[in-house]
């Protein structure tokens, strides 16, 4: 019996892989059923293997930090000083400020408080790809986090929960190029769908045409229609509008969040109420 | 060993553009398709498609994408690189810059080629994006082998790659 030589196995080799990613890909695409068991467990492998990977990083990065820290610690307490000396000054503004703000709270009857409930994470790496726009958190499945939650920073939208494992979860960042979410223009009350482009920026597609509705400067908000994320949520400020007579050709959002800087986010843990124009309005009161 | 060389390699490689990512953005540089094309050079077309596969795999599941969308691609030009560097020589500077935009080509037909047929990703612009991630791949490539070439002993080992794919065309 003939035996292949080693250029025939690495021939077959290769089909084999291929055939493989193939059916891989056939199995997940069009699969309306979440992720499958597979999945779930090779993600959980990977994703632990990074937070530990992170945490090691970390550690290895505190000690530095540390050393470092006493290098220049003189130069940096007179620094110190000096700052302190200026926040103290802006915290008298401030305060001032608080006050004005917070008659204007009164008056306007807004809510303190967000009213969904939250958890707090650590974004513990990025993507390892740059096709990807997505985070990895350090909360999952064991804290309430599930597939599809939003996730939201200080500013406004971060994206979607797209996978949670057991301890760690991955975010789709909004501006992944297969991102999406039902926006509203906030001066002209505007909606249409805020897409990733993939590069830091989304671009607002499916607008109104027969009006004036777009201008550079806007702010972007979500509409709570799309059944993922609640209304009022700043996604970012328009940036740059292109006609093509009547319609608009090329409408790009710059969002408020900036990714590369990202370390603490909010899962919102609550399901996106259902949608009606009362809810929308009240909802983008309380979060705005 | 050399396994274990390759997996380090890669997942090296990976880590590096976890943390590139969130520093300047990514985009620009795949740095586990250029750890995989090095590996592929280094060891061989069998090399370069397990590690293809590995990269692919595991930035799959880390993005949160279809699971195997970066393997195929990946697995496919490490493995042709590999063919590639044992068929021709590819050590000078300007062929191992063409082999990192090849590669990087060959990946992004694969990956934004399946993605758009299968109406998963938008791209606006994708011939320009495959072609500044080849020239970022193909920079970065070419500057890890003039500093494997500088490494200790990398002369002597350098030679055996060349012996040894030398024997594999020949035989």
């Amino acid at each position: 019996m003939l035996r292949p030589d080693a250029s025939s196995r690495a021939r077959y080799l290769f089909v084999a892989v291929v055939v493989g990613h193939v059916l891989l890909i056939s199995a997940q695409v069009g699969s309306p059923s979440g992720p499958s068991l597979f999945r779930l467990a090779f993600v959980g492998v990977v994703t632990e293997t990074q937070r530990a990977t992170w945490a090691l990083v970390g550690g290895v990065r505190s000690v530095w930090d540390g050393y470092m820290a006493l290098r220049g610690v003189r130069a940096e307490n007179e620094r110190l000083a000096r700052e302190n000396t200026e926040l103290r000054v802006l915290l008298q503004q401030e305060r001032a400020h608080a006050g004005a703000a917070e008659q204007l709270r009164g008056l306007l009857d807004l809510r303190a408080r967000v009213p969904w409930t939250t958890t707090g994470a650590e974004v513990v790496a990025g993507s390892t790809s740059p096709d990807f726009r997505s985070v990895t958190i350090d909360k999952g499945l064991s804290d309430g986090v599930r597939r599809d939650m939003p996730v939201i920073a200080p500013a406004g939208v971060v994206g979607r929960v797209a996978l949670p494992g057991g301890h760690t979860a991955t975010v789709q960042l909004i501006i992944d190029r297969s991102a999406a979410a039902a926006g509203r223009i906030e001066r002209s009350r505007t909606e249409g769908i805020a897409l990733g482009n993939g590069d830091g920026t989304l671009r607002f597609e499916y607008l109104s045409a027969t009006a004036d509705v777009v201008q550079r400067g806007d702010v972007v908000v979500t509409a709570g229609i799309d059944g993922m994320y609640p209304a009022g949520l700043v996604l970012g400020h328009i940036e740059r509008v292109e006609r093509n007579g009547p319609s608009y050709r090329l409408v790009t959002i710059r969002p408020v969040v900036d990714f590369s800087t990202l370390e603490t986010v909010l899962v919102l843990l609550a399901p996106t109420p259902v949608w009606t124009p009362a809810a929308t309005a009240r909802d983008e009161k309380v979060i705005r | 060993m050399i396994a274990l060389r390759v997996v380090a390699f890669v997942l090296g490689g990976l880590v590096l553009q976890s943390a590139l990512v969130r520093v300047v953005g990514g985009g620009a540089i795949d740095l586990g398709l250029v750890a995989v094309v090095s590996v592929a050079l280094l060891y061989g077309r069998v090399a370069g498609l397990l590690a293809g596969t590995l990269a692919g795999l595991v930035q799959d599941a880390l993005g949160g994408g279809v699971l195997g969308m970066s393997g195929l691609g990946k697995s496919v030009a490490g493995y042709l690189t590999g063919v590639v560097g044992t068929q021709f020589i590819v050590t000078q500077t300007v062929s191992r810059f063409l082999v990192f935009v090849g590669a990087t080509v060959m990946n992004g037909a694969l990956f934004v080629g399946l993605s758009v047929l299968l109406g998963l990703r938008h791209y606006d612009r994708p011939f320009l994006d495959v072609a500044l991630q080849g020239v970022g791949n193909a920079v970065i490539g070419v500057l890890l082998f003039h500093l494997i070439e500088f490494l200790p002993g990398a002369r002597e080992w350098w030679r055996v790659v060349l012996e040894r794919r030398r024997k594999r065309r020949f035989h």
